[in-house]
């Protein structure tokens, strides 16, 4: 009985920890995309609100809470409130999986995991969640009742389609060449002690499902759902107040995710090159190693961020032929490409046998 | 006539493998703009930061005072009429026994606003005034919320004695000799030469 509460409390305190953890990011890639942005633009960025405008994520927040919230008349009132809701939820979903670190090892001899859960099929949950948050998109652009919107939402929900296919061609690649298994956790600790980070193995099938991660979270230069230039705003058109405020901290979770995502299975997560491992292992606790791991992580999760936002402000948007031409005609070509490579590897390496 | 030396004549010609791979254009892009990352910025950080301006910068105007305290201005309306934005107006007074110490002349202006929005700052007015009352200085003009509040009534523009305005660096001896030979009417009399034709 006392286990089975100890769990609960250890997952509760973890599913918290990851919600919290996950706004708190989001909030703050707002203030860093627009700090990151200004020095490429030789500007300061905010720096007005508290020290180097830390506080401007809040007053932002505190805005938006403001705002007049505005409903169309014309709309479905319950799929207008859905939408933003549902991408919203997918979002914050896809944190659960998601290994932060090596267990840590409490007083009481318990074993704090820090994954809220360990699925044999973390990355097909990962997929699923994440492929469930373009219907907020749809749903929320088509209940708006405005041709902008609804356009925008088809652009994403297309979108999304066309990418999701390489992307998945490039997962099956990845589990093919880290062992075979689906969980998270097996792909990361495949790349621990002593063992290459998969990105060696998979440098291709890294391109691939860093352009398909780009397109599935609606960053730049695949933004074309909230084109302003020819949709006004895109799926988000109608959307005023907080609930424009979802969907827009949506996409810096959805990047948040897709960041840590791939700092995990393609460069170790929180494991790191041997060397550099041996340099302080012997000297330190378990524990303290587990979090040193952590912090490493961290710091992927964070230049993977900030390269998003350096491609965001770097190139302009693609044209709408030109995003399917590259879905369609290159990226799942070379997908296939990849994984027949990825077999024949594993096949010389002995890993996979007939 | 070449304008600029980054010219580019645009061709639709085929695009290089190199180009159609996009990665390495990319690359490029981003060390461009990543090189920005140490590059000084071009901000001036205005509240805290400001740009240095010309000890001659026309910025807002001032009404001054002789050393007595008095107005000088006369309401002669030679400012208005030079105005090209039309953005003075004024009403005239009749200086009363007693009010010397108040107004130079006979005649001051009971009136005299400016309206900042209309204003282009030409200093034309100051150009124009025979009696040297008004200048253009080099302090800014204040935001504000209502348009209303950009016409400066004379509570605004007329100096005041405890915190005198220098127009030293405006007043020189070449602008009062330039004054003189701008061929204006109010200047013939001052003007040897023009009296010497007339006669
Ligand atoms: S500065 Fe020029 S525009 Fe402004 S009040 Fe004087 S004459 Fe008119
Ligand atoms: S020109 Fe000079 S003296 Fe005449 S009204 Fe204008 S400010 Fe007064």
């Amino acid at each position: 009985m006392l286990v089975i509460w100890s769990f609960i409390i250890y997952k509760a305190i973890m599913c918290v920890a990851v919600f919290a953890v996950s706004l708190a990011i989001a909030a703050y890639s707002t203030w860093w995309e627009r700090k990151f942005a200004g020095w490429l633009q030789d500007r300061y960025g905010p720096k007005r609100a508290g020290p180097f405008g830390l506080f401007q994520p809040l007053a932002d927040g505190g805005k938006l809470f403001f705002k007049e919230e505005i409903i169309p008349n014309v709309s479905n009132k319950f799929l207008f409130i859905l939408g933003p809701s549902l991408v919203m939820i997918t979002a914050l979903m896809t944190g659960a999986v998601i290994p932060w670190g090596r267990p840590l090892h409490l007083n009481n001899g318990d074993i704090f995991a820090l994954q809220i859960t360990d699925l044999n099929i973390g990355f097909l949950y990962l997929l699923g969640v994440v492929s469930v948050g373009v219907y907020g998109i749809m749903i929320g652009g088509w209940a708006s009742n405005n041709k902008y919107a609804l356009l925008g939402a088809i652009r994403a929900s297309s979108q999304m389609i066309s990418y999701e296919v390489a992307m998945g061609l490039a997962v099956i690649a990845l589990v093919i060449s880290s062992g075979g298994s689906l969980s998270l956790t097996d792909i990361y600790e495949s790349q621990g002690d002593g063992g290459l980070a998969n990105v060696c193995w998979q440098p291709l099938g890294f391109i691939i499902f860093f352009v398909c991660a780009l397109a599935e979270t609606n960053r730049a230069p695949f933004d074309l759902p909230e084109c302003e230039a020819e949709l006004v705003g895109g799926y988000h058109t109608e959307y005023s107040s907080m609930k424009l405020g979802l969907f827009l901290f949506a996409e810096y979770i959805n990047m948040f995710i897709s960041s840590a995502i791939m700092a995990g299975v393609y460069f170790g997560g929180y494991n790191m090159p041997e060397w550099f491992e041996n340099l302080y292992r012997s000297h330190v606790s378990l524990d303290t190693f587990a979090i040193i791991g952590m912090a490493c992580y961290v710091t992927k999760i964070f230049i993977f961020i900030s390269v998003f936002m350096w491609i965001r402000w770097t190139i302009p948007r693609f044209r709408y032929d030109q995003l399917m031409n590259l879905g369609w005609k290159i990226l799942i070509p070379l997908s296939l490409l990849n994984l027949a490579l990825t077999v024949g590897v594993e096949f010389l390496r002995g890993n996979i046998t007939i | 006539m070449q304008l600029t030396n980054r010219r580019k004549v645009v061709s639709d010609k085929k695009q290089t493998v190199m180009e159609q791979l996009y990665l390495p254009g990319l690359l490029k892009g981003m060390l461009i703009t990543g090189s920005h990352l140490f590059k000084k910025r071009a901000t001036v950080d205005y509240p805290d930061e400001k740009r240095p301006i010309a000890p001659i910068y026309r910025g807002l105007h001032v009404l001054k005072r002789d050393d007595n305290g008095a107005e000088r201005c006369t309401s002669c309306g030679m400012c208005a009429v030079a105005c090209p934005a039309e953005a003075i107006t004024m009403e005239s007074g009749e200086r009363k026994k007693g009010e010397e110490h108040l107004y130079r002349e006979e005649k001051y202006a009971k009136i005299y606003e400016i309206n900042m929005l209309r204003c282009i700052f030409c200093g034309l007015c100051e150009e124009a005034c025979p009696k040297e009352a008004i200048f253009l200085t080099d302090r800014l003009v204040d935001a504000e919320y209502e348009r209303d509040d950009f016409i400066y009534g004379k509570d605004k523009l007329v100096e005041k004695m405890d915190q005198r305005i220098d127009v030293t660096k405006r007043q020189t001896p070449e602008v009062l000799e330039f004054k003189k030979i701008k061929g204006l009417k109010h200047n013939e009399l001052h003007d040897p030469k023009k009296l010497k034709d007339k006669h």
